[in-house]
């Protein structure tokens, strides 16, 4: 256990991507902040975004394409039905994993105590509307106001 | 292994103060331990949460994590947050007499 003056007290999680493998690792993080008595700001922007709109949030997919990781060639993930599939083969390992849905766990995060930001730039450029988001979202704030929320925080970009 | 004495009596805990022996656990003690960790007094709602992870614990070999003492066991994460401030899943471990939880959610 580190000494206590270096123990990390709060974090500020940037989620820019809108890929399940996009929006994952920034979920856990501070849902694992919060487990662990850290304070935690959550801000998505832009495809991010996608993770906390009604609409979207239940739909989030695996890019199959573009990533060597994956162990399958570009042209084979393009085929219809890949990205779906690969999909359903992460969340499938993820339940066993006793991690939740993406708004299970968005819900999740927010009983917890941290807080949830829409990226006021990005809100704007899609056209979106508060009502367009889920009711555990706080506020739509400026990259000003993230750096306000974010005062004595290390700050994550995911 | 540290020992530590709880109200006189004599048990062993790891570095990080969780019980060594599941033996040794009984309410005086979590009592006690609840009362280290900053919680002055365990309420019913305390308890509730205590036997539910004691009883996962014994079923399954783990404890259960955030999600699970939701959905199966009933007791809301907001709850869950207010009755173990500051780090809920290892904390109730701790009074629970449980080894620390090696889940990352």
């Amino acid at each position: 256990m580190p000494a206590n003056e270096d123990r990390i007290k709060k974090v500020s999680i940037i989620i820019s991507k809108g890929s399940l493998e996009g929006v994952y690792p920034g979920l856990i993080m501070a849902n694992g902040a919060r487990m662990e008595g850290i304070d935690a700001n959550v801000f998505f922007t832009f495809f991010g975004l996608d993770a906390i709109v009604k609409k979207r949030m239940k739909k989030l997919k695996v890019a199959t394409v573009g990533n060597p990781a994956m162990h399958i060639p570009s042209l084979i993930g393009i085929l219809p039905g890949m990205s779906a599939l690969a999909t359903i083969m992460m969340k499938r390992e993820m339940e066993k994993l006793d991690i939740p849905p993406v708004d299970e766990f968005i819900e999740m995060i927010h009983d917890a105590g941290a807080k949830l930001y829409a990226c006021k730039a990005t809100v704007d450029m899609f056209h979106l509307k508060r009502e367009d988001f889920c009711d555990e979202v706080d506020d739509i704030i400026t990259v000003g106001q993230f750096y306000e929320v974010s005062a004595g925080a290390q700050i994550i970009f995911t | 292994m540290p020992v530590k004495d709880f109200n006189g009596k004599q048990v062993q805990v790891d570095d990080e103060g969780y019980l060594v022996n599941q033996a040794d656990w009984d309410e005086e003690l979590a009592k006690a331990i609840a009362k280290e960790e900053g919680i002055e007094e365990l309420t019913e709602a305390h308890w509730k949460v205590i036997h539910f992870m004691r009883k996962e614990y014994q079923e399954k070999g783990t404890a259960p994590s955030i999600r699970r003492l939701k959905n199966t066991g009933g007791i809301p994460v907001k709850e869950l947050y207010n009755l173990f401030p500051g780090g809920p899943a290892k904390k109730a471990a701790k009074i629970a007499g449980l080894p620390k939880p090696q889940g990352c959610v």
